[in-house]
Parts: C-alpha cells; structure tokens; sequence
C-alpha cells in the first residue's frame, strides 16, 4: 500500500513538474520558444472553439488545464473580464469581472485588454491598459486588486497602453510608461504591496518587461532610453544600455543573450569589464522588427518588418541570412517550435513556416477571417489563440 | 402538554435560527467594513484579503449586504465587493439552490441605490430570470444609471429594426421610438444610430445640445511654450481674470476675445481661431451657473497638454502632446458651487512638426453623475 501511494505520488510530483505551461507573453521563459511537445504541422486541425465577450487583444495562457484569457466589456470598456476555460473541452470553468479603476481610453486598434496576463503557476495576475492589477487563485477567487492609476491619476496613455505583466521570484512587474506620469512598479505577488516603484523616461511606451533568466534574479525594462536591468526583489538597477530601443516591440532573451530592437536589432550581454555597461556583442541595422517582436533560437534570430517580410539573421553574428514574404501585416508576435514558425497576420490567415539554414518558406496558412492581433500561446502540443470575441485550440 | 412541547421546540428551534442570522448578518458587516477600509497603495490589504475569504464563503444572505455596501465602497473595495457576490452567486446556482431573486428586483427598482450596485443585481436577475430582466429594462429609459439606460435605448432601437419597412403607420411610430431613444441616449455609438435614423425623418439632431457642449469661451494668447516650457509657467490669467485687460504674450500684446464654434461635437479650434501658432499657450475661460452646490464630471477632449481650473483652483493637469483624441476623452471628477463658477482651461501645444500633430483643439462639457449633460442656469 506505501509502495502504490509512494508511487501514485511520485507520479502526481512528476505530473506536476512536467506540466507544460504557458505562465506569461511569449511564454514561461519568456522568448516564444515551444520546449513542450512539438506543435502541429498547421492551423488546420480545430479541437474547439470557445465564444469570448466584449474586446481583447491580450494573449491567452495555460496554467495547467486552464486556460486564461482576459477581455473588456462596456461601451467605455470599463468592465474588466477574467475568463477560464478547460482546455481539454473549451468549456467555461468560470468568469469574473472587474470596474476600471483607472483610464479606458484607447486607440481603436487595441483595447483595454491589450496587456497579456501572467502566473506563477497557483495565482493570475490579470493586467489591464487602465493599469487595474486583479489577482486571482486559479478558481477566480480574488486575492488582491490594485489600481495604479487610481494611486497615481496620471499614469495612463490616451493611446492606450499595453506592456504585459510578468511575474519573477515573486514580484509582479507592471510597467506603465507613459508622456507624463511614468512609472514601473514591482508588486508583491503574495499581497499586493509595492515592493519597489521607479520613475521612469517620461515618454509613452509600449514594450512588455523581459524576464532575465539564471541565478540572477533579473527583469529587463526596455524604454525609448535603453534597456535598464533591475533586480526583481528590489527594482536596483544592474546595468544599464543606453543607446536607445524601440517603443513597440519588445527584447528577448536567450542563452545570457538579450536581442534589443535598437538600432535595428542589438545583441547585447552582460559587461565584464565594467558591470554596468554592457557589451554590445553585435548590431544589425537590417533587422528592423515593427509591432512584432523579436524571437530568437540557438541558432538564428527573426525579425518581421511592417511589410511582412520575415528575415532570419545568424543569432551569434546578425548577419541576415534570408528573407521570406509572409502574407499580410502582423502584430502579433510569432512562436517557434523545433523548426517551424507559427505567426498569425492581423486579418487572421495564420501561417507555419519552415526554417532552414538558407531559407524559409510558408509551408501553409489557415484563413480565419477575423482580425487577430495577440500572440498566440502553446501547451501540450496545441496552440491557443485568440481574437476579440473568439478563442480556439488547435492541435 | 404534547402542543406545549411542540410551540416550544419550534420557538426554541426560531431563536436558534434568529441567532445564526444575526451571527451571519453581523460577520458579513463586520467583513464588508474591513474590505471598505481599503486605500491607496494597498492600504489595509491583509485584513482586507481575510475579510474577503470569509465573506466568499457566505451564502446567498450575503448578497443584498453586499449590493448595498457598494455605494459606500471606494473603486478598488467594490472591486473586492463585487468578486465576493460573483463567487457567492455562482455557488448558490451550482449548488441548485435560488438566487433571491425578489429581492433583487426590488433593489434594481430602487433608483436611489448605487448605480453600479443595481446594475450588477441587474446581470444576474437576467442571467437567472431574463423574462424579469426584460420587463426591467422597460423603466430604465430615464433611469440616473447610464448604464442602465444603454439597455432601454437598445431595446429600442431594437424594436425599431423590427418595425416593418415602407408602411406609413410604421414610419410614424419609427419618428417617435428614435425621439424617445434620444431622450435617454448619453453614449455617442446610441446616438449617432438615433441621429442617423431621425435623418430619414429630415430631424436635424443638435448635439452640441444634447450632449450639452460649451461653445463659447473667451480665448487669451499666445503664451510661450518653446521647448515645452510654459506648462509650469503662470501667466497672468493664472493669477486673475481681468476679461479687459492686456498682457504681453509670445509675438506681442494680447487680449480676451469671444469666440464660439459651430462644431457639431463643439470642438474649439485654436489653430484657426488664434493661429496655428508652435510651441504656444493659450488660455480659455467661461463662467457656468449652477443651481445647487453639485458633484460633476468635466469632460474633456483635447489632443494637447491642458490644466483646469475650477473656482481658481487648480483640478488637474496632463502634460502630454499628440496621443490622440477622443470623446469625453478625460473625466474629471469636481465639486460645483452654487451660483456663478469660473472654469479657465490652460491648452499647450508643443513643436512637433508632423502632419498628425499639428491640432490644437479642445472640447469641453459638464456632465451630472448620470452621464447626462449639465447646462448652465441662467442667473
């Protein structure tokens, strides 16, 4: 009787660690790279369909067997959606909703819910352009609600804002950068408190936090200025580059490796000489990514520009490689599993695309005739993606 | 002796239940109250977190507590309010028991109780009941909740796609539902739907009107603003009104002129009623006549960096250029006096030299805490 209740816990634990989650933007790590099963061959095989409310354009992610999707209801949309569905059946496990504490005005294009949420694996943190931070446990029980534009009144865009939260080693980093109130702020994913908040380039932006992976316990802020590396306990700053970045797409990073939109597309990594200048490793003035940003694996580094052309550059060197015309313009940003490229263009044609060392080609593409504008998400060999009033899996 | 027994079990088995009501009733208020003691920068959040997982624990006695502690909650404590009644409501229908469904309806009913907090009840009477909902909304066409309104000027609009086409009894009664529609219209997408459809009736809508836009002001300027400098610089209308006096401004003497726009959604514009001037200040001021001391929203729209004064003081500043603009982009909240109130508006433009930012512009209206406009009383 030990030997099977050892034996059934060992395969709970094993259950467990192995769960192939989708915690944040551009995934658990944080860089668009599928390291779960191999994704399917197209867009073609539909396991469901699930009917979302209102507007969204954040993007969907996987805790477990649920997945996690938030929205934006109400002619000002000003009532602020969590939703959960099963993800084996697209059923609804449950659905809250919350009052904007804070500006809802936005550009048409996005909405309210433009900023992805994240886990940690037992909480959700859903985020919104009204800077409202809902904290939930994974049955929609809220644990704590924060209203940073309520504590900080001009802490919004009238474009709308969109960073995404990520979550790491317990902190919560929300940046709401903006022309005039500009802040970025790291709470205490237990309770709500603010752990650390810093003011930051007065200038509006609408890149997402990156997640610093290793020992150190590092979140990459990207602005108008630069890159700022902080500690996530404590927002110190590590290191600093200060050559400019883009204000749309976001940087990403691999292997000690974070891959800026700045001049182009910059590799930069941490400096030996002096610590707090990092070493540009190197730049490539044709990589030019637009709304979509940069996904990079071992090997190579992708960009796609806002004609829609995808170009493929050496990720140690950046010198580009090849190009491949994709169909239409694209904002969101695209996920790579083993050698294939998953992107959907904003009119919603999505397309796989195989990558090879000399070039790339569209291997086929999936017409779902809506406008899709967030990254699609990836657990357990499906993908998860979502438009304003539509949620599917593919598998 | 056995009825004896009986009456006393039952008054016994009453109090016993009076008892666990006024336990349950006292724990839920006792709860309600730490969550409303939430504050700015997660004031008061850990008694606040137990609170809230003993009241989502409550059954559905909790429900009408906590719709009525929505009016005394500030936006982040109805927020926990309102997930308290979600979860509870959702367990009372998973478990196949009844929502109080009457009670309810009665608080809906009640215009006097928190708009939003009727508005929530009003989601799940239809979710539960939506034959019940339905009759709801055919009272809400005037109701002080904007919200609640939107329902009854769908509705309407609804039955009027309904009506049958090219039948003159129907037209007649088409021209009147879109004029009821109207009365209770305060978003601009119902509005614009009613306005379209008047047009077939040769109706011209007034929406400077209805939507109660001030068009005429009193503009100063320019006042320098090179390299973004004047937002922190009072000029002299900062420190008195004087509608005749002169002031020496950017490019040379200025003073008060009258202007007023025609502009259907009354914008003002600047750069053609001043000059499309870079990098320049100008002032615009107005006096509104209030009946009573009352709680407004200013409502606000400008693709320009602005500051507000109501009274002579000082209500809210923005500095930020060129992120667009939109209806009612801005509200912001304020207390009128009653009688004669000054309002002076400070509109920045900056140096930007692309095509999308050459606007310098604002629109501005008054608004009850109804969403419906507040016109200035004559004095």
């Amino acid at each position: 009787m030990r030997t099977f209740i050892f034996c059934t816990l060992m395969l709970v634990g094993t259950v467990t660690v192995q769960a192939d989650d989708w915690l944040q933007f551009r995934g658990t790590l944080n860089n668009a790279i599928v390291t779960g099963p191999q994704l399917p061959d197209s867009f073609d095989n539909i396991a469901w369909t699930a009917p979302l409310e209102g507007r969204g354009t954040s993007s969907p992610i996987v805790v477990g067997k649920r997945v996690i999707v938030t929205g934006c209801k109400g002619p000002r949309q000003d009532r602020l959606t969590v939703s959960c569905f099963n993800a084996a059946d697209g059923s609804q496990m449950w659905h809250r909703e919350f009052w904007a504490t804070g500006r809802t005005i936005c550009h048409e294009k996005m909405s309210v819910a433009t900023p992805t949420p994240a886990s940690d694996g037992e909480r959700i943190f859903a985020f919104y352009s009204s800077n409202d931070v809902a904290c939930l446990d994974l049955e929609g029980n809220l644990l704590w609600y924060r209203g940073l534009t309520f504590d900080y009144p001009n802490v919004s865009n009238s474009l709308g804002m969109s960073s995404s939260v990520i979550v790491k080693d317990g902190t919560v980093v929300c940046m709401a950068e903006n022309d005039t109130q500009s802040m970025t702020f790291g709470l205490n994913a237990e309770d709500g408190t603010t752990r650390w908040q810093l003011e930051r380039p007065r200038a509006a932006n609408w890149t997402s936090p990156a997640v610093w992976p290793g020992e150190d316990s590092l979140v990459l802020l990207q602005s108008s200025e630069g890159v700022t590396a902080v500690e996530a306990q404590s927002g110190k700053t590590v290191w600093e580059y200060l050559d400019g970045a883009s204000t749309i797409p976001s940087l990403t990073v691999l292997n000690g490796m974070a891959y800026v939109p700045s001049n182009g597309l910059t590799a930069i990594k941490p400096g030996v000489s002096d610590s707090m200048i990092p070493e540009i490793v190197w730049q490539g003035s044709q990589l030019n990514p637009s709304t979509v940003s940069p996904v990079v694996t071992d090997t190579q580094a992708f960009v796609i520009n806002g004609a829609g052309v995808l170009s493929c550059a050496d990720a140690t060197t950046g010198e580009r490689l090849w190009q491949c015309r994709l169909s239409g313009k694209f904002s969101a940003t695209p996920i790579i599993s083993g050698d294939k490229l998953y992107c959907i263009n904003e009119q919603g044609v999505a397309q796989v695309v195989q990558l090879g060392a000399e070039e790339g080609t569209v291997l086929n593409s999936h017409d779902f005739s809506t406008t899709i504008l967030a990254a699609p998400a990836a657990a357990d060999g499906a993908i998860y993606f979502r438009s304003d009033n539509q949620l599917w899996k593919v598998e | 002796m056995k009825t004896r027994i009986f009456i006393l079990l039952r008054v016994l088995a009453f109090c016993v239940l009076m008892l666990n009501v006024s336990e349950i009733t006292a724990d839920v208020t006792s709860e309600i109250k730490t969550i409303q003691q939430i504050g700015h920068n997660a004031e008061n959040y850990a008694a606040a977190q137990k609170a809230l997982d003993s009241l989502q624990s409550s059954g559905p006695d909790a429900l009408l507590p906590i719709l009525y502690s929505l009016g005394e909650a500030n936006p982040l404590a109805a927020n926990y309010l309102r997930n308290s009644f979600e979860v509870i409501a959702n367990k009372t229908l998973t478990e196949k028991k009844s929502l109080p469904l009457e009670d309810l309806l009665n608080f809906v009913r009640r215009t006097k109780n928190d708009s939003k907090a009727r508005r929530l009840a009003f989601e799940w009477i239809r979710r539960v009941s939506p034959q019940e909902a339905d009759q709801l909304v055919r009272n809400f066409l005037n109701d002080p909740s904007d919200e609640l309104r939107r329902e009854a000027v769908a509705k309407i609009l609804k039955e009027i796609e309904e009506l049958a086409k090219d039948d003159a009894s129907a037209e007649a009664l088409k021209r009147s539902r879109y004029l009821q529609a109207l009365s209770g219209a305060s978003d601009d997408d119902q509005v614009r739907k009613i306005v379209k459809g008047l047009e077939a009736f040769e109706i011209k809508v007034d929406l400077q009107e209805h939507y109660g836009f001030l068009s005429d002001w009193y503009l100063i300027g320019p006042f320098d603003n090179k390299d973004e400098k004047g937002f922190d610089v009072a000029y002299p209308p900062e420190n008195e009104i004087k509608l005749d006096a002169e002031y020496d401004g950017q490019l040379g003497k200025v003073t008060w002129q009258k202007y007023e726009t025609d502009d259907d959604y009354g914008k003002l514009n600047i750069a053609e009623k001043v000059g499309p001037h870079k990098g320049a200040v100008v002032y615009a001021y107005r006096e509104f006549v209030s009946k009573d001391e009352q709680p407004v929203e200013f409502r606000l729209a400008t693709p320009n960096a602005w500051k507000i004064w109501l009274n002579g003081e000082l209500v809210f500043e923005r500095e930020e250029y060129h992120r667009g603009t939109f209806f009612d982009q801005y509200r912001i909240p304020a207390l009128m006096k009653e009688g004669r109130n000054t309002l002076l508006i400070k509109v920045l433009q900056n140096e930007q030299d692309q095509s999308w930012a050459q606007d310098w512009q604002f629109q501005f209206r008054i608004c009850q805490p109804t969403g419906m406009a507040l016109r200035p009383e004559k004095e």
